[in-house]
């Protein structure tokens, strides 16, 4: 194995690659320094037990050890390549997957890439101030370890970037680099990756919520025709899942010890007892789902529907839970307002894609908060945590520009303004969740506002020394 | 489909704000999405149509006569992220052939009425692109004298059509960018097949926008532009404002008429009728008379008129395309307002006023219809009337017995109103006998030149006795009105224009005329041409045989 492959490991040829090794050279000293500039605050000297992906082989992908995050070794993996894949959807169904970039869809897949690769890096500043108020050892780890792997992640594009798209594909790579979320003049493409996560419940909800939607698109993009995307995108699915897994169960931890609060209190308030009662969930919840929702654009989208018929973004699973794949035919139903009123109109399946893939996502959401009303209801609590209408709150698609309430119901903006407090987390429960944020930084101690894990990382315990403080 | 309507005010505007302070003026693009022209589409993300630029046209007509304090005009949007997005695809997507021309058209005159002021009336333009800048919205800011734009990472200035619609940035975009900006061919090749554009500092190494900002240094860095436009502007005298009053034309079935200018109209012959009246009385002389009438100024009335009605025939009788153009009056009346108003052009409004009747007669020039001029008794073909029969396609002269038919020349005629590539129409006319242009105009000063003394001089294409006239003019209007009028169109257009070409000629006659073309061919409106299908769920499949 080279120097260069220990440093950078990876399963693309680094080593033999001129053109990579060339851009990487450039680019790994200002990943490294933008990093340290914006990665986590204060703890870039922190030993953190992380999982490194060395290959894509079975288990080589989760290899355990204390690291500083400036140490860690991001790699660039692709899922292996099957030989006589075709593509699988639009126009070009049936031929050869495109290995190099095809020129007619250059710009389109740039864009893609691009606008994926962006919100990596924006969701490590966006949380780089939460490790010094970590609930526990255990959850300030597993949020380093969703920050390396974005990082990672945003390798893993630029790389495409790189090989695939030439000088323009280099400055594209120096650009994720040089944005910044939430500063005015230089701000990440997506409005929803410019506003900072505050606290951890916002953490655990963009860990639910936001990386959910990044596994949808993730998903769409695994099926798409230029194969090295398809690739790259298949594997970052694997480390994906570890993010949603914080996400749920750190909000299913939470529910947990609100529960244990109530009846731990005469009135049956969490609240008074430092927790975060359940309304107050139900108004940070949707919050974060009904934002991501508009992540995954219009209803009805002329772009996406260029996607898809591009062969460059299917469908989540296109091929084993769908027939067809040209989708020239049929129509699908869809709520538009007219005048005062819902109609329902019919849409070309093509230009629904987008709303295909929401609907998706939605059932994925529901799934994980009927788990959470298990462990409310098992409690004997009578309370039921709901998502809202995907009309509620949007500012992007059919919805955006008029209100509703969390039933769906279309109402006046200033019924809606008048019913904001209770439906959407206000500056007062902003200041109450941030109140209680107290560090608790012993190995095998936990925040008094949520449950401790049922079982630690990597067959640890959960008092185990996740990260050792510098 | 509702006839379209021209007049409007700045107290109707749907789509713009137009606020003016001391000596800067605010335009401010803010579509709304809910009311295009007609139903059918949204103009989302300041895209525009017709109604859009009507309103633009306005504002900038408005700033010239009402706010002669303004120096420099900032045309910016207040839409989040988005300065302009173009015209409106799925307004084009769903436009006949002959509106999408007649659009393209309007909103090229539009843009070079901008110039106009700037190169004329002591204005500057700045388009402070605050966000996407694409197709059209790159395309009025070419317009501009300074364009800024904000480096906010995400936002370019960009040409998709050609890309993403199988089509040209036909309002002048690609003429501009190397005749006026002077960005490298081949650069301007790469820009214009790049769909999402440029940004940051290869936009200005390309020469594609002037200045970049960051956001938050964007207002200040647009008013230190300003003020830097507002020092270079040229010491022209302005003002006094005068407002301009509605024209209130009544339109009958067959008619639109003025209080200077009828156009009638038969729709079973294709023809129509265009006449222009004379002052009805004799026109002031003096500066501070000239002033006291305002608006109602025949010279500055009669064009506006005869504007308003040139689009009336463009956008609402696409089938009338033989048009012959009468002016009935007193010359003595239309040769006293030139005189009174070429001798006082250090009056700011009367220098505006002679501006717009340029610019009038250029639409005339460019519109595509067949014009005969046709001079009878009562005609007064006379010095700015004349104009429109040295402009027309064929000029037809009554030969009476009693010499009372005849044309008058004046300073009018003398390079006063150029045509779009910088010739008089009386060189246009006599372009292979330049030696003519001074005999005619030499007669002229001394008084009328009836009808068979013009001939002489080869004013007129035909002149015909009280015998002949009369059939010779119908079976020419007849055959005119058989013929192809696509093949018409094309030949007036190429006939029109001898000599040499400008910016303003090129944007016609190469970059609208290829448009036009590629607008009717199926790669771009076939059944699956990128027009037809843009927003829909197929993709466009070409014909790739070049010609």
């Amino acid at each position: 194995m080279s120097e260069l492959d220990e440093k950078i490991p990876n399963n693309v040829g680094l080593s033999t690659d001129k053109r990579l090794q060339r851009a990487l050279e450039k680019w790994q000293p200002n990943y490294i320094n933008w990093w340290k500039e914006m990665g986590p605050l204060g703890h870039q000297a922190d030993n953190v037990y992380l999982r490194t992906a060395i290959s894509v082989e079975s288990g080589g992908w989760a290899n355990f050890d204390h690291v500083k995050m400036p140490d860690y070794r991001w790699g660039i993996f692709l899922e292996p390549k099957t030989e006589g894949k075709t593509i699988g959807f639009g126009d070009e169904l049936g031929k050869p997957v495109w290995d190099e970039v095809p020129g007619e869809h250059r710009n389109a897949l740039r864009r893609l890439i691009v606008t994926q690769g962006d919100t990596e890096p924006a969701s490590v500043e966006q949380q780089r101030r939460l490790g010094d108020t970590a609930p526990s050892m255990y959850d300030m780890r597993n949020l380093f370890q969703v920050n390396v792997e974005e990082g990672r992640h945003l390798w893993a594009m630029v790389y495409l970037l790189h090989r695939y798209f030439g000088r323009d594909g280099r400055e594209e790579a120096e650009d994720l680099l040089n944005r910044r979320s939430g500063d005015d003049d230089k701000p990440r493409i997506l409005g929803a990756f410019n506003e900072p996560t505050n606290h951890w419940l916002s953490f655990f909800l963009f860990a639910m919520f936001t990386d959910r939607d990044g596994k949808y698109q993730l998903a769409a993009l695994a099926e798409s025709g230029f194969d090295p995307l398809a690739r790259t995108c298949s594997f970052m699915l694997t480390e994906e899942a570890h993010h949603l897994f914080v996400g749920e169960t750190g909000v299913g931890r939470i529910v947990q010890r609100t529960c244990e609060l109530m009846k731990k209190d005469p009135n049956d308030d969490a609240r008074a007892q430092g927790g975060i009662d359940l309304p107050t969930l139900q108004k940070y919840i949707n919050q974060w789902y009904s934002v991501c929702l508009d992540l995954f654009g219009g209803e009805s989208s002329s772009n996406a529907a260029d996607a898809f018929a591009a062969g460059l973004k299917g469908r989540y699973k296109e091929q084993s839970r769908f027939e067809d794949h040209v989708c020239l035919e049929g129509v699908k139903d869809m709520t538009f307002v007219e005048g005062n009123k819902l109609v329902t109109k019919e849409v070309a399946v093509r230009t629904a894609m987008n709303e295909y893939l929401r609907e998706d996502y939605i059932v994925d959401c529901q799934r994980a908060v009927d788990r959470w009303n298990k462990t409310i209801e098992s409690a004997g609590i009578n309370f039921t945590l709901k998502l809202p209408s995907s009309r509620f709150h949007r500012s992007i698609g059919n919805y955006a520009e008029h209100s509703f309430d969390p039933e769906g119901n279309l109402i006046s903006a200033a019924e809606f303004e008048a019913k904001k407090g209770e439906w959407l987390s206000t500056p007062e429960d902003e200041i109450y969740v941030t109140s209680i944020m107290k560090p608790c930084l012993e190995p095998g101690k936990i925040a008094n506002w949520i449950a401790p894990p049922r079982r630690g990382i990597n067959g640890q315990p959960f008092e185990y020394e996740y990260v050792k403080l510098a | 489909m509702d006839p379209v309507r021209f007049e409007t005010h700045p107290d109707r505007y749907k789509h713009w704000k137009l606020a003016v302070d001391g000596d800067r003026a605010r335009l401010v693009m803010q579509v709304d999405p809910e009311h295009p022209m007609k139903p059918g589409y949204e103009l989302k993300l300041n895209s525009y149509d017709l109604s859009v630029d009507i309103e633009l046209a306005d504002a900038t007509q408005r700033i010239r006569f009402e706010h002669p304090e303004v120096r420099v005009v900032t045309i910016t949007s207040e839409t989040d992220r988005c300065f302009c997005s173009g015209a409106n695809i799925y307004m084009l997507g769903m436009s006949t052939h002959s509106f999408k021309v007649n659009f393209c058209k309007y909103t090229n005159e539009t843009r070079l009425f901008i110039e106009d002021a700037s190169r004329n009336s002591g204005l500057r333009f700045l388009a402070a692109c605050n966000g996407a800048t694409a197709g059209g919205g790159y395309e009025l800011a070419l317009a501009c004298d300074d364009i800024v734009l904000v480096d906010d990472g995400s936002s370019t200035v960009s040409f998709p059509e050609t890309p993403l619609l199988a089509v040209l940035p036909g309002t002048g975009g690609l003429t501009r960018l190397v005749d006026k900006r002077n960005v490298r061919r081949d650069r301007a090749d790469v820009f214009c097949t790049l769909a999402e554009g440029m940004r940051g500092k290869r936009s200005i190494e390309w020469g594609l926008v002037d200045a970049i900002y960051p956001k938050s240094k964007f207002q200040e860095g647009v008013k230190e532009r300003a003020d830097a436009l507002a020092a270079q502007v040229a010491d022209v005298v302005r003002g006094p404002a005068v407002t301009l009053a509605p024209l209130k034309p009544s339109f009958e079935d067959n008619a639109y008429r003025y209080k200077y200018v009828t156009l009638e109209v038969d729709r079973a012959a294709r023809t129509g009728v265009l006449t222009v009246s004379a002052p009805s009385e004799a026109p002031p002389s003096d500066a501070k008379a000239m002033v006291a009438q305002g608006s109602d100024l025949w010279s500055l009335r009669c064009f506006r008129e005869l504007h308003d009605a040139l689009l009336q025939l463009r956008f609402n009788e696409p089938e009338i395309g033989m048009i012959t153009v009468r002016t009935t009056g007193k010359a003595e009346h239309v040769l006293a307002a030139d005189k009174a108003l070429l001798a006082n052009q250090d009056n700011g409004f009367l220098r505006e006023v002679k501006l717009l009747q340029a610019r009038v007669l250029r639409c005339y020039d460019l519109t595509a219809r067949s014009f005969f001029a046709v001079a009878e008794q009562d005609s007064c073909f006379a010095g700015i009337l004349l104009e429109l029969a040295l402009g027309a396609d064929r000029f037809y002269m009554l030969e009476d017995d009693d010499e009372e038919v005849g044309l008058w020349t004046s300073e009018a005629n003398a390079g006063a109103y150029l045509s779009s590539n910088g010739l008089s129409r009386m060189q246009l006319h006599f372009f292979h006998t330049p030696e003519m242009i001074d005999k005619a105009l030499s007669r002229g000063r001394e008084g009328m030149i009836p009808s068979v003394e013009a001939d002489s001089f080869g004013l007129p294409t035909i002149v015909a006795d009280e015998i002949d006239f009369e059939d010779e003019l119908r079976i020419a209007i007849e055959e005119r009105a058989s013929l192809s009028p696509d093949a018409l169109t094309g030949m007036e257009a190429s006939l029109r224009f001898p000599g040499p070409e400008t910016m303003e000629t090129k944007i016609f006659a190469r970059l609208s005329a290829w448009q036009n073309w590629i607008f009717t061919r199926p790669n771009a409106t076939g059944a699956q041409g990128a027009l037809t299908l843009y927003g829909q769920p197929e993709r466009a499949h070409f014909d790739y045989k070049r010609t």
